[in-house]
């Protein structure tokens, strides 16, 4: 590493300033400060677009120890406003590694702080909620608050426009993938059946006789959603976030993916709608914000959590198993249980809060989970749901004309 | 879903001790059957304590409603049964020692004549879990991979075994005292010449070619399952030494160190499949070898990537009771783990037990450390200076000292400074 680092700043919006080295790319950043509990992860969630307009802090102290590497990444490039951790790893240790993170940063042109008391940040974000903060290598405190005052607030603006895709497409597989697979499928090609081509990777498998086509509405959606779909056999094309029932409805799709995204969902006015004309067509699955426009869609409302659950260690019990399983989360908003109208089962809730994880709808194939049964970074746990998913979609193609009535 | 708990749980429950300290099985089961006890009678249970060493803290007066130290024998321990007439017998928390009488009482048929259940993991299960037959077959029944081996009786064959398993390959030569004849093979070459002498030494002319994992990450995973199925990590722990040194001899790491989240995850998923597929009820340790994951990437390229020859990962051992390693990622991460493990005995499910730290939550949640924990084992060399120090398989550390900080660094510096062998830091 030839460049020098010098000092930097984070100020939150309640004046409090924690000095630190820089980390990544010089300049200013500004956005909500949150933390993550995760252990290991940190780049699939710099590169998660549910981060969008957040600046990130990671609880675990070492980040950096394993690099990065064109494998982790869960979009084409560093979503998060700002990172600040608390030790950075110079000489990183892991075969897959290409470099480090000061450096992953710097490529990508965002800056970030390290040698930060990340737990002081973490209690204070607990005691008072997540709040605004900025990155800053100016030592003047009045400055960046002046600057931070001028920035537009999260929550208050639109972030899931910036990270979804500007255009349709048909996916895959890309960077990445070879290594996923492994993972994904070394049980999976044992048991049989898989017809995975190790050569070329699942994501250039041909498809099979009876795939599913699922259309994915876009809100920053993550690579491994798209993985676990492909994985299980099923055609995957993108939409933009903006794209309408009709738009979607013209794929001929035997399901839809409503994905996760960043903000707040009572700006998604546009994507409810959408939602709404969906509702009955055809399966619906929602992950993270997609769980939140669904549930609005149905006249349910949405609310801030006070510091949000962000991490992989959240317990969430199935109610309909009585199962408790360990999931990723990565979440400042959650559904009103109290709003829920009859239709809407909670499925799922979280064990530490009783919020609401998850529903299902009394009659028609539509299920929802707040958590990240695709993981990526977290526990595994939950990849059973996206064969829920799929199962669900196989139902309705063998009760076709049942599908219909309800169309009507 | 309820399983009714309440109504089925035991009045009266017989504790079983690690008995004498040796090497391997120290203060930590002291620590683990003390924190049961509490947890037991926390429930109300009636706590009936047996062990054979008066100086450990849970043979203390207030501990256990009744307390025997008595030898931990089978004929003893049917006195005690007959006596107390206990509802159950809990035998993972006295280590190798306290389970292993457990399955000798339930096969003996002491446990049925007295109407005793074996609470948590089942008689059977232990067994799944320490009979190398039975536990292959679990790990094939569920899809984890096996460590490639072949039995031989000539020497070509053996050198086919290798061309398959690849180098290093162990040669272990069939029904001989102690290995004889056996060896570890780095090339063609000396395995056609350790093959040669081993089959020779072999009583019935045949030797076992199996893959070394000399040299691999070794990993543990700390796990926890209830009756229902539901299953947590407390905690995953990374060798400093690899495979090949016994990891009570090896400084260790919590959490891993080295592992990328793929690489945390699939190997945490692993541990998970395996507690499930044994039905464990309560804790259990699960160690695992781990290859790097660039040879993986070399073994795709090559198109040799998904069978079992190329897997990344092995299971070594799966411990299941309440282990070593148990003791010290229950003191790492702050979760109670026999005390859980004990509630789990009686019937509770993870969501049922409440978290002693909050108080507000549940026992089901997996600990995230913002620390690092190292743990340096210490050696009695100071009192054997002629002693052979070189470490291999059989430990030989008689204590340890365990050391949090917010960074891996700092935290072996303060795990030196608390060796007590006169030095202030690895550097002086």
């Amino acid at each position: 590493m030839s460049d020098v680092r010098g000092s930097m700043y984070l100020v939150l919006e309640d004046g409090s300033v924690y000095p630190g080295k820089r980390l990544g790319a010089e300049g200013e950043s500004t956005g909500e400060v949150v933390f993550n509990t995760s252990m290991t992860g940190y780049q699939e969630m710099l590169t998660d677009p549910s981060y969008g307009g957040q600046i990130l802090v990671p609880t675990y102290p070492m980040i950096g120890n394993y690099g990065t590497s064109e494998a982790d990444v869960e979009s084409n490039r560093i979503q998060v406003n700002g990172f600040v951790v608390r030790d950075d790893c110079e000489e990183p240790s892991h075969p897959l590694s290409e470099g480090t993170v000061h450096d992953y940063l710097l490529k990508n042109g965002i800056p970030g702080i390290s040698g930060v008391d990340t737990r002081a940040i973490t209690r204070k974000l607990r005691s008072a909620g997540v709040m605004m903060g900025i990155i800053t290598p100016d030592d003047s405190a009045e400055a960046a608050l002046e600057n931070l005052s001028k920035a537009p607030r999260y929550g208050e603006f639109d972030v899931v426009g910036d990270v979804s895709t500007d255009e349709m497409y048909a996916w895959n597989g890309d960077a990445g993938e070879r290594s996923r697979a492994f993972f994904d499928l070394r049980g999976r090609a044992r048991q049989g059946g898989m017809g995975v081509d190790v050569e070329r990777g699942i994501g250039q498998r041909d498809l099979g006789d009876n795939y599913m086509k699922v259309v994915v509405n876009d809100y920053g959606v993550k690579l491994n959603i798209l993985r676990s779909l492909r994985a299980r056999g099923c055609e995957v094309i993108v939409v933009p976030d903006d794209a309408s029932a009709d738009d979607i409805m013209a794929h001929d799709p035997d399901g839809v993916m409503l994905s996760p995204g960043p903000g707040d969902p009572e700006l998604l006015d546009r994507s409810v709608e959408t939602a709404r004309s969906l509702v009955g067509q055809l399966p619906i699955m929602g992950i993270c914000l997609g769980h939140q426009v669904i549930a609005r869609a149905f006249g349910a409302s949405t609310f801030k959590l006070h510091f949000g659950h962000r991490g992989g260690n959240q317990p969430v019990k199935d109610l309909e198993t009585g199962r408790v399983y360990v999931t990723a989360q990565n979440h400042g908003y959650a559904v009103d249980a109290e709003s829920l109208p009859d239709e809407l089962n909670v499925s799922h809730i979280n064990l530490n809060d009783q919020t609401v994880e998850g529903l299902r709808h009394r009659d028609l194939p539509i299920m929802t989970i707040q958590y990240h049964s695709e993981a990526s970074p977290g526990p595994h746990d939950s990849e059973y749901l996206f064969d829920r998913f799929v199962g669900l979609m196989q139902e309705a193609i063998g009760t076709a004309p049942e599908k219909t009535s309800v169309v009507n | 879903m309820t399983n009714g708990t309440a109504a089925e749980m035991p009045k009266k429950v017989l504790v079983i001790g690690s008995g004498p300290i040796i090497i391997g099985q120290a203060a930590e089961f002291d620590y683990a059957g003390t924190q049961a006890c509490r947890s037991l009678r926390e429930e109300g249970v009636e706590v009936v304590l047996v062990n054979s060493n008066p100086a450990t803290i849970m043979t203390d007066e207030d501990m256990a409603d009744r307390i025997y130290i008595e030898p931990l024998t089978l004929p003893v321990i049917e006195r005690i049964i007959e006596r107390e007439r206990p509802d159950g017998v809990i035998g993972t928390m006295g280590g190798q020692t306290g389970l292993n009488l457990v399955v000798d009482l339930e096969k003996s048929g002491i446990l049925e004549k007295y109407n005793v259940k074996a609470l948590g993991t089942s008689v059977a299960s232990v067994e799944m879990a320490e009979d190398r037959e039975q536990f292959r077959d679990l790990l094939e029944r569920i899809g984890e991979p096996v460590l490639p081996s072949y039995a031989v009786e000539t020497v070509e064959d053996a050198v086919e075994a290798g061309r398959k398993i690849g180098y290093p390959a162990v040669v272990r030569p069939a029904y001989t005292l102690g290995g004889t004849g056996g060896g570890i093979a780095m090339n063609e070459q000396e395995l056609r010449q350790i093959a040669t002498g081993g089959i020779a030494a072999s009583k019935v002319g045949q030797v076992l070619v199996e893959q070394s994992l000399l040299g691999w990450k070794e990993i543990e995973y700390e796990v926890m399952r209830d009756g229902e199925g539901s299953v947590i990590t407390i905690c995953n722990m990374e060798n400093l030494d690899p495979m090949g040194v016994h990891t009570g001899d090896s400084i260790v790491v919590a959490p891993s160190q080295t592992l990328n989240d793929k690489d945390y995850q699939r190997l945490r998923t692993a541990s998970l499949n395996i507690i499930s597929g044994l039905d464990i009820k309560g804790g259990c340790n699960v160690q695992l070898a781990y290859r790097p994951s660039s040879m993986v990437a070399e073994a795709i390229d090559e198109g040799a990537g998904y069978d079992d020859e190329g897997s990344m990962y092995y299971v070594i051992e799966v411990n299941p009771r309440v282990s070593r390693s148990s003791a010290l990622a229950s003191k790492a991460t702050g979760y109670p783990i026999a005390r859980v493990a004990a509630k789990i005995a009686l019937g509770k499910t993870l969501d049922q037990i409440s978290n002693a730290v909050t108080q507000k939550t549940t026992a089901a949640f997996e600990p995230a450390l913002d620390y690092c924990v190292v743990k340096i084992p210490r050696w009695p060399f100071d009192k054997f200076p002629t002693g052979d120090r070189s470490l291999g398989t059989q430990m030989k550390a008689t204590g340890e000292v365990m050391a949090i900080d917010r960074t891996f660094e700092a935290a072996l510096q303060k795990a030196v400074r608390s060796m007590e062998n006169g030095r202030g830091s690895l550097l002086w």
